[in-house]
């Protein structure tokens, strides 16, 4: 059994038991017997005469479903799989994550993302600087639910999916075609009931071996790097920043917790603008707290249409630089605080969210505690109680 | 030496045909993706586990499995007298071959090409059948990396003296010279993936010592499961919906 690695006294000892069993109580009522812990090598029960389907942690023997790995039994039609806890990251394609360069190769380069094997980030799955040759705004009636592709492909496989300017991420592809969809407005319902859709093609320079040489004045090893999974090719795991909120990360912290913490969700990127800071849950368990970065638009008109202007900021830009690198006292202590709210809650071991982040914080805040004294065991203990609270009440409701 | 008294208990006080006491507990180094402690008497054992990660050799790289390292060591103050071991000595070397060839042949390591996984066990303290504790305290660590495996793995000794099989020797009846036969067994399968034995035994004797410490695996299996699903449990519901 694993314990909670803090120094408590008896009584924060009894609080943090009671505080554990109240959760225990709540997840055993919920879900008694769908979610069905297993260890390995124990039977799984299922119907055989259904037709079942075995997914991952599971193995046939003599007829019999097996687990092969410590998990909670999950049930998708006929599908059955084991969803292992405290197992390193699994990525999905569209997954958002944080990895460090661990190596800058021929063309690419390879980043720790705590995956089995280190990801892939090509020079030519990321938008350059000064890398965007031309672009288009294009109009288009879609269907509603259909999902686009680059190039203003339309694959209406993907239902549910009306595009919008929040399925940027999700519109954004290597079309092989003219270029690379990279702004998605939807202006609404056009006629005979489609949807109107204005998005913008980057087409991208082709890299030259001079970007391959000056690839180090990008990411150097060691940087910390925001980016998406586009999927896996044949020689590893692949992934692409093709936006400008992807990218290098500066000016902040890393923190590491086991994936699992950490939920898939629609938006992963937080900008707190009270404390101005991002927050960035990475879905491989890696968590950016961080100044905030004003995202610079990569509008491509101000490109395209303003060189001159360019040009004539150039000077500046290093005073201006000069400028960004410091970070107000304020800034870092806040960042801090989230920081630590984030360590508590994954030594707790409870779901890891933007509201449990804020919660914790702000509980924090509250008791006038110093941002060392959040990582003391009277604030953990604190925390689980919280916990257990919340969680009651939104049994209540539900 | 009298072994086994005319009353039938040993030395440490336990019958024949039983076992030391025997703890385990998961999460004991924090930064590894998986670790465990494992205690049997006297004996203690931790382990940690690392990956499936990057291949850290490239040419030692396998392109449809995943490679499998472990290290074994003891800890200069594991025994008695306080010695100061090279590392990478004659012993160690084969138990840590022994221990690796044991693991691998449960991992299921196809589901993982072109990665690397890294298992480090250590002696704290030992008093006999420190390989079988090695074994155990793996198994659980790499239950809590999430490394799939085809079953558990668990071991334990069993030896011959005064004419009787003992489960589980100690450290004094191990040094006696007596045969000393070391199982590892996969409880689901019934298969035994290790067998060691030192010195001497007539074959029909032998299958009796033998059962006796499948016997002991069989145990030792049903206690890492309850560990094992409690931890699963205790971290399911502390992660919430």
């Amino acid at each position: 059994m694993r314990e909670i690695e803090l120094s408590l006294n008896q009584t924060q000892k009894i609080r943090l038991k009671r505080a554990l069993e109240k959760l225990e109580s709540f997840s055993s009522k919920a879900n008694s017997n769908s979610n069905a812990s297993v260890s390995i090598s124990d039977s799984i029960p299922v119907n055989l005469e259904d037709g079942v389907l075995k997914g991952h942690g599971t193995l046939d023997l003599n007829g019999e479903l097996v687990a092969t790995l410590c998990g909670v039994v999950e049930r998708v039609n006929k599908l059955v799989y084991v969803r292992a806890l405290r197992a390193r990251y699994k990525p999905e394609v569209g997954d958002i994550v944080v990895g460090r360069v661990s190596e800058v190769a021929q063309k690419r380069w390879r980043l720790d993302i705590h995956y089995s094997q280190d990801a892939v980030l090509m020079l030519s799955s990321m938008n350059l600087p000064d890398g965007i040759q031309a672009y288009q705004v294009r109009e288009s009636l879609y269907p509603l639910g259909c999902s686009l592709v680059g190039g203003g492909l339309c694959r209406p496989n993907h239902p549910g999916r009306i595009p919008t300017k929040n399925s940027l991420d999700y519109l954004i592809h290597d079309s092989g075609g003219w270029g690379h969809v990279s702004k998605v407005y939807s202006l609404g319902i056009g006629p005979k009931g489609l949807a109107l859709v204005r998005f913008h093609v980057i087409k991208s320079r082709r890299r030259t071996a001079l970007d391959e040489l000056n690839m180090r004045s990008i990411f150097e090893e060691n940087d910390v790097i925001c980016a998406e999974v586009r999927g896996i090719q044949h020689d590893g795991l692949h992934l692409q920043a093709r936006s400008q909120k992807y990218g290098k990360l500066e000016r902040g912290q890393l923190l590491t917790v086991p994936p699992y913490l950490v939920r898939r969700r629609k938006q992963h990127f937080h900008h707190l603008e009270q404390y101005g800071v991002d927050l960035i849950l990475g879905c491989n368990g890696f968590i950016w707290v961080g100044e905030h970065v004003e995202a610079k638009d990569d509008m491509v008109e101000d490109q395209v249409s303003k060189p001159e202007q360019q040009k004539f900021n150039k000077n500046s830009i290093s005073l201006e630089d000069q400028e960004q690198t410091y970070t107000p006292i304020e800034t870092r202590q806040n960042i801090c605080r989230i920081a630590n709210a984030v360590r508590v809650l994954s030594i707790l071991g409870f779901n890891i969210t933007i509201e449990v982040i804020m919660d914790t914080m702000n509980l924090s805040s509250s008791l006038n505690l110093d941002i060392h004294e959040m990582l003391g065991s009277e604030f953990c203990v604190l925390v689980a109680e919280g916990e257990a609270e919340r969680r009651s009440l939104t049994k209540r409701k539900g | 030496m009298e072994f086994v008294s005319p009353e039938g208990l040993r030395l440490d006080g336990r019958r024949p045909m039983e076992m030391r006491q025997i703890r385990a507990e998961i999460g004991a180094v924090a930064k590894a993706d998986g670790s465990a402690v494992f205690e049997m008497g006297n004996t203690k054992v931790i382990a940690a586990v690392y990956g499936p990660r990057e291949v850290q050799n490239r040419t030692q790289q396998i392109n449809d499995q995943a490679l499998v390292r472990c290290e074994y060591s003891m800890a200069n103050f594991s025994t008695g007298d306080r010695m100061r071991k090279p590392k990478g000595d004659r012993r160690s070397t084969e138990i840590s071959l022994v221990i690796r060839q044991t693991m691998e042949a449960c991992i299921l390591t196809h589901l993982m090409p072109r990665s690397q996984i890294d298992i480090f066990v250590q002696v704290l303290q030992a008093d006999g059948g420190t390989r079988s504790a090695c074994i155990n305290a793996a198994t659980l660590a790499l239950a809590d990396a999430g490394i799939p495996m085809r079953d558990l793995v668990t071991s334990c000794s069993s030896g011959y003296l005064n004419s009787t099989p003992l489960l589980d020797l100690n450290y004094v009846e191990d040094s006696a010279g007596g045969p000393d036969v070391t199982v590892g067994f996969l409880p689901k399968l019934d298969k035994v993936t290790l067998l060691q034995m030192d010195s001497k035994l007539p074959i029909d004797i032998f299958e009796n010592v033998m059962q006796l410490a499948i016997e002991g695996c069989k145990a030792i299996a049903n206690y890492i499961r309850e560990i094992m699903l409690e931890n699963t449990k205790q971290l399911e519901y502390r992660r919430g919906i």
